[in-house]
């Protein structure tokens, strides 16, 4: 049985009125056991019979054609049992929900640093020197290394915006900003490498990957591969971190499994870590020009953003920079566009809440900027700009408690007690600041399909190709299932990752608890209908509490109702038209606190709050570790975090975790988070919005404004490092 | 990670005459295997002399003490004797690396640790000190963490310990035993060498010879301080790092030991800013003719301009502080 | 070659090639996939175990070199069914996400419970002789070694903190 839904209208609050009490509540991830027992296998971890080991080779040039190899050589190493070099190798990862082969080939080098073989040997140290010795032989071509100098550059036309007259609102402007934010390149680098094992049985492919959208990942392997769908099984249980870095499939899932075909055994492909940062996705740089003009009051009344990104030539992906900014704030004349200069550089692709993690940086800094123009508070301002139908669309929001959430946040931090003026305060050789901003990220639902099994021992199970990314699927999807059918929280059984169960939403744009957990409400929703006929109530009257249904005065186990067997139902869920008809969107509050080193001028952050509404909260615990990790997200694109290309050949020239600087524990503070209560009904019918990434959206501005605060040092250029800081500071 | 010959040493003596002839010792292995991973360092045999009789923290009878090469930065870090009286060295082991480098990090690999440079390791990538003759990549390429001090047209690298900074700032002298039985003590400060025209080569030691043990004087009565300065709150190498050891007498500058470290191709120390600031009385325009002195032939490779300003920012803060003079608000 | 691991308790006889770390026995060889390869060069933290009782990044080590030592890995400090006091306290304080940087966390802060318990100062300690207090810059500090790009540093800590209360005095296993 199947019952579909499509998001056309709100739906009852049915979650407000069950039983059970297990929904919302900072339930243990289920998982947690095996997690922190080192039990839970990853990609990587498997021992299949026969399996053998192969190591990818990079391109060393940023743009030609390899014209010939010393493979013979490499055959005859000891252990080496295949090179491989194949027309069907991926040039790059698919971009998330691309749905069929991204760019192919292993000859045509487009970046430094490209896969273009793959050497297998019976074990890791034989490949690994295997595929060190393998010489490339290039014939050159000139390259593109320079995003601001690109010789072709697009101007999407999806990205461009022109209304009402922007350069007379400025020349007309009480007070405007006209400046330029830049950030650089950031890559998500997960803690597990990417990684396959992939193996045949006849014609068909099981792949053992870490991938965040199965069903797309299936059809992107499929039609790398040339084979049919059904041919194709990918298990991705446990992801090891994905922040869009594992969105599509990826060139050493199609290499392992052309590499397993050929020689008939098991193969795993684990990328290094350098490698994992020249050739998995990555975040382009931007260049934003800001410009914002406001009335002698203090409303805007021109916002202007124009980016400049950069991909690969053919990638259809381009960082959706000023996404925020169209829904944010108020201001009639408004210009938006984008350039995207084409580049010899690694694919450019979604890391955590492309968009916003890098366009509110420049927006919230630029916000900041006006705020002291106008002589406001940075709070006051933007509640006098928050608009009361959208800007361009002229269509209403749905729940939005963005003003709550700064005034809550401002009253949980103190925010009062700080100095607006600059350079104030001092703690010994430490200046110290304060800034805030707006914390917003779309939110977005996307089709999804699960399966609950409903057993009469009064235990389910619930099965989608959903993936738990750390994101707390297994969790939340758990906590619905009880929650809708009135079972403890024990008794239900989670399954996700694997593509012979229901398509998914998959992880990515923070869209997956809402789409993967709307599937599992609706095919609650079904089973709780059967059980109320069964019990001889209408399905409002049904109440379901720890296996017992009770409903127009009667009352049953649910082994008597499921007498002639376990109910199985598979919920449908889709978009509709409330996606278009309102402006839906997580919102919040960022607040910072920071300590500038006079001397150094190194930035340490003392602490950090974010308040947020995403709508209903399916496990405040495991949104809340979102939040304060998207916080800290925050923090390495304000001062640590900067993926740097070579200028001569574009090579990744950080490519390792001692050079490319995640923020360790002492670069963080402990990461303050308020949940405030929300419910939207135009989201879907469980009412919730995405949290995945609303920590990371604006974070690092509150940061930067708070280094503003505590210097007077106003950086444009992302990240904060000391040298940009150390200008500014006294001798 | 090319293939190798395993050897396990028994003595020293046995460990250097195994060593000659493209062989390497392995105490620690944090870096070396780091880098033979990357084939950066290829090897052709490996001596372990992670077992050797080569521990241990000693006091000398003449006073000072000995550390053996084998001693872990962690139990440097711990040892009793170097908190009281060493407490820079303490200090500058601490604000290196992580627990778990520290716990199997040696006395003597830290010191023969090899630079950080991105270009030295990685493969695709000219450099001179892997590839002589190859060229350098950091000049031209990206060079944050790059030498401003002693940097030849063949190499920009740098030294990335600290505890060989506050090592030279303490007056270390390492002991070592070649392959022909001989033992030598000299100073620190003779064990790396500048790029120059030889960038491939770090340090003044032989083929084979082995570090066994480096000796540090008595304490000195001096205020000791380690202050490092990098791009992560921890776990970063420095960009900047100053051991000093500032002895003050009557208002006056009794003795200054300062070394620098994330400057240049070896721990930097220059005598002739110590002499600028000896016998004198402190003052502002004191401390910046010391630092005139420091890097009056400094040059910067674009990416890393800004360890000029900083060093001096760096050394008039430790001179202000280990001298009692009033930090300007 | 041939040499002898003595890990979580068990003898095992190996035979391996020389170039094999110790996390690649572990996990490749032995089936002890709980240490994870987050990097492979020392710079995360992900494959903490402990040699002779201390932490150390096992990718940074050769198996031939430790014929003999005392190895323990996250599958020997605690079970699903028995889970050490930490690793409780992490599954309690949702000290993780994605979970791959997790074993080396409780690993690691095993650790280091007993180096802050034996009094090593670190380098945010404000003196080098007292007995050391776990503030919360000295747990972000001594942990600093363990990147998690989840960024759950806030639940580790937490419970990081509650599992030293809890346990203070008793033995880390070995």
């Amino acid at each position: 049985m199947s019952t579909s839904f499509r998001m056309d209208a709100p739906y009852p609050r049915v979650l407000d009125r069950t039983a059970q009490g297990v929904i919302h509540r900072p339930l243990d991830r289920p998982e947690g056991p095996l997690k922190v027992t080192g039990r839970a296998t990853y990609a990587a971890e498997q021992a299949l019979e026969g399996q053998v080991e192969g190591v990818l080779v990079r391109a060393t040039v940023a743009r030609g054609r390899v014209t010939g190899m010393n493979d013979a050589l490499v055959r005859a190493m000891p252990g080496v049992l295949g090179v491989f070099a194949d027309a069907r190798f991926l040039r790059n990862p698919a971009q998330g929900g691309a749905g069929e082969a991204p760019v192919q080939g292993s000859t045509e080098v487009f970046y430094h640093g490209q896969p273009v073989a793959l050497v297998v040997a019976e074990t890791f140290e034989q490949a690994r020197h295997g595929a060190a010795a393998l010489a490339l032989r290039y014939e050159e071509a000139e390259a593109q290394l320079d995003p601001e100098t690109a010789e072709s550059v697009d101007r999407p036309d999806k990205r461009k915006l022109d209304q009402g007259d922007l350069d007379a609102a400025m020349a007309d402007a009480h007070a405007k900003v006209d400046v330029t934010y830049t950030t650089p390149p950031h890559h998500s680098a997960a803690m597990e490498l990417h990684a396959s094992v992939a193996e045949w049985t006849g014609d068909r492919l099981t792949l053992h990957g870490s991938f965040q959208m199965l069903k797309y990942n299936k059809a992107e392997l499929a039609d790398a591969l040339g084979i049919p769908r059904e041919r194709v099984r990918i298990l991705s249980p446990y992801v090891g971190g994905g922040f869009g870095s594992k969105l599509g499939i990826s060139p050493e899932a199609v290499a392992a499994a052309i590499a397993a075909h050929e020689l008939g055994r098991p193969v795993r492909v684990v990328m290094t870590r350098q490698q994992v940062f020249g050739m998995t996705t990555h975040r382009t740089s931007t260049r934003q020009r800001m410009r914002l003009a406001a009335d002698a009051e203090g409303h805007l009344t021109a916002v202007g953003h124009e980016d400049r990104v950069y991909n690969l030539p053919g990638e259809s992906f381009s960082e959706p920079t000023a996404q925020s900014t169209h829904f944010l704030y108020s201001g009639v004349n408004r210009r938006l566009g984008q350039e995207v200069a084409r580049v010899n550089r690694t694919c450019a692709g979604s890391v955590r809440a492309p968009g916003e993690a890098v366009g509110m940086l420049a927006l919230e800094g630029a916000m900041d900027e006006l705020a002291h123009e106008l002589g406001l508070d940075p709070i006051a301002f933007r509640k006098r700009n928050i608009p009361d139908r959208h800007p361009e669309k002229d269509i209403p929001y749905s729940a939005r408690r963005f003003a709550d959430c700064m005034d809550e946040g401002a009253r949980l931090f103190g925010w009062d007690a700080r100095n607006p003026t600059p350079g104030q305060l001092h703690d010994g050789e430490w200046l110290i600041g304060h800034g805030m901003a707006a914390a917003a990220r779309v939110n977005m639902v996307s089709a999804s399909q699960a399966r609950v099994i409903l057993r009469p021992e009064g235990t389910a199970l619930v099965e989608t190709d959903m993936t738990d990314i750390g994101t707390g699927t297994y969790a939340i999807l758990g906590q619905i299932a009880a929650e809708m059918l009135g079972l403890p929280i024990a008794a239900v059984e989670v399954r996700l990752g694997d593509t012979d169960l229901p398509p998914a939403a998959g992880s990515g744009g923070s869209h997956g608890a809402s789409s993967a957990g709307s599937s599992v409400f609706v095919a609650c929703e079904s089973l709780r209908t059967t059980l109320a006929e069964r019990l001889g109530c209408a399905p409002d009257d049904l109440t379901l509490k720890d296996g017992i249904a009770t409903g127009a005065n009667r009352r049953a186990k649910f082994a008597e109702l499921l007498s002639d067997g376990a109910l199985s139902e598979e919920g449908h869920f889709e978009p509709g038209r409330t996606k278009k008809e309102v402006s839906q969107a997580s919102y919040g509050a960022f607040f910072a606190e920071v300590g500038v080193n006079r001397i150094t001028g190194e930035t340490r952050v003392r602490r950090m709050l974010g308040t947020f509404a995403a709508g209903r909260i399916l496990n405040e615990k495991t949104a809340r570790s979102q939040c304060q990790g998207g916080m800290i997200w925050g923090i390495g694109a304000a001062l640590t975090e900067e993926l740097a290309f070579d200028p001569r050949d574009g090579h990744v020239v950080n490519q390792d975790l001692a050079e490319y600087h995640l923020p360790v524990n002492l670069d963080c503070p402990q990461i303050e988070v308020q949940l405030l209560e929300e419910r939207d009904d135009m989201a879907c019918p469980i009412q919730s919005k995405g949290i995945g990434e609303l920590g990371i959206s604006g974070a690092g501005a509150a940061v930067v404004n708070a280094i503003y605060n505590a210097t007077g040092a106003r950086v444009r250029d992302y990240p904060a490092t000391l040298d940009k800081i150390l200008g500014g500071l006294d001798d | 990670m090319r293939p190798f010959d395993y050897v396990r040493a028994d003595g020293t003596a046995a460990a250097t005459e195994a060593a000659q002839g493209g062989a390497t010792f392995i105490a620690g292995g944090t870096n070396l295997l780091d880098l033979m991973k990357l084939e950066v360092m290829a090897p052709l045999r490996l001596v372990d002399i992670s077992r050797l009789d080569l521990g241990g923290v000693e006091d000398m009878a003449e006073g000072g003490l000995r550390i053996g090469a084998m001693v872990t930065n962690a139990d440097l870090a711990a040892d009793a004797h170097v908190r009281r009286d060493y407490p820079l060295l303490a200090r500058a082991l601490l604000a290196g690396a992580t627990g778990q480098l520290r716990n199997k990090a040696t006395t003597g690999g830290n010191l023969l640790q090899r630079t950080r440079c991105y270009y030295f390791y990685d493969t695709s990538q000219p450099c001179n000190k892997r590839d002589p003759g190859s060229g350098c990549g950091a000049i031209g390429g990206f060079n944050r963490i790059h030498a401003i001090l002693g940097a030849s047209e063949q190499c920009i690298a740098t030294h990335p310990s600290d505890m060989a900074v506050a090592l030279l700032a303490l007056d270390a002298e390492v002991e070592t035993e070649a392959p022909d039985g001989a033992r030598r003590r000299r100073p620190l400060a003779d064990l790396h060498r500048l790029p120059g025209d030889e960038p491939e080569r770090d340090s003044f030691l032989e083929d084979g010879e082995l570090i066994t043990s480096v000796i540090l004087p008595p304490p000195s009565t001096g205020r000791q301080d380690y202050r490092k300065v990098g791009d992560r709150a921890s776990y970063a190498f420095a960009l900047v790092s100053l051991a000093s050891v500032v002895e003050m007498s009557e208002g006056r500058i009794a003795r200054a030991a300062l070394a620098f470290g994330g400057l240049a191709h070896k721990p930097w120390r220059d005598r002739e800013v110590e002499e600028v600031l000896v016998g004198e009385a402190p003052s502002e325009s004191l401390f910046d003719r010391a630092a005139d002195r420091l890097l009056r032939d400094a040059r910067g490779w674009g990416g890393n301009d800004f360890k000029i300003p900083l060093a001096r920012r760096v050394l008039k803060a430790t001179l202000r502080t280990a001298t009692g003079t009033e930090v300007r608000a | 070659m041939r040499m002898e691991l003595l890990v979580n308790g068990d003898r095992h006889a190996l035979d391996l090639d020389p170039r094999t770390t110790l996390l690649d026995a572990l996990r490749d060889h032995l089936g002890l996939t709980g240490s994870k390869k987050g990097c492979d060069h020392g710079q995360c933290g992900a494959c903490t175990v402990l040699l002779n009782g201390r932490r150390i990044n096992a990718c940074l080590t050769l198996a031939a070199m430790h014929h003999g030592d005392e190895i323990t890995t996250i599958e020997g400090i605690g079970s699903p069914d028995a889970l050490h006091p930490l690793q409780a306290a992490f599954v309690t304080h949702d000290g993780y996400q994605c979970g791959y940087c997790t074993p080396g966390q409780i690993v690691s802060a095993a650790a280091m419970l007993e180096e802050a318990r034996a009094g090593w100062p670190s380098h945010v300690s404000v003196t080098l002789d007292g007995p050391v207090e776990l503030t919360d810059a000295e747990i972000s500090e001594r942990m600093s070694g363990n990147l998690c790009r989840c960024a759950a540093y806030t639940g580790i800590n937490t419970a990081i903190r509650e599992a030293a209360e809890k346990t203070n005095g008793d033995e880390v296993p070995e």
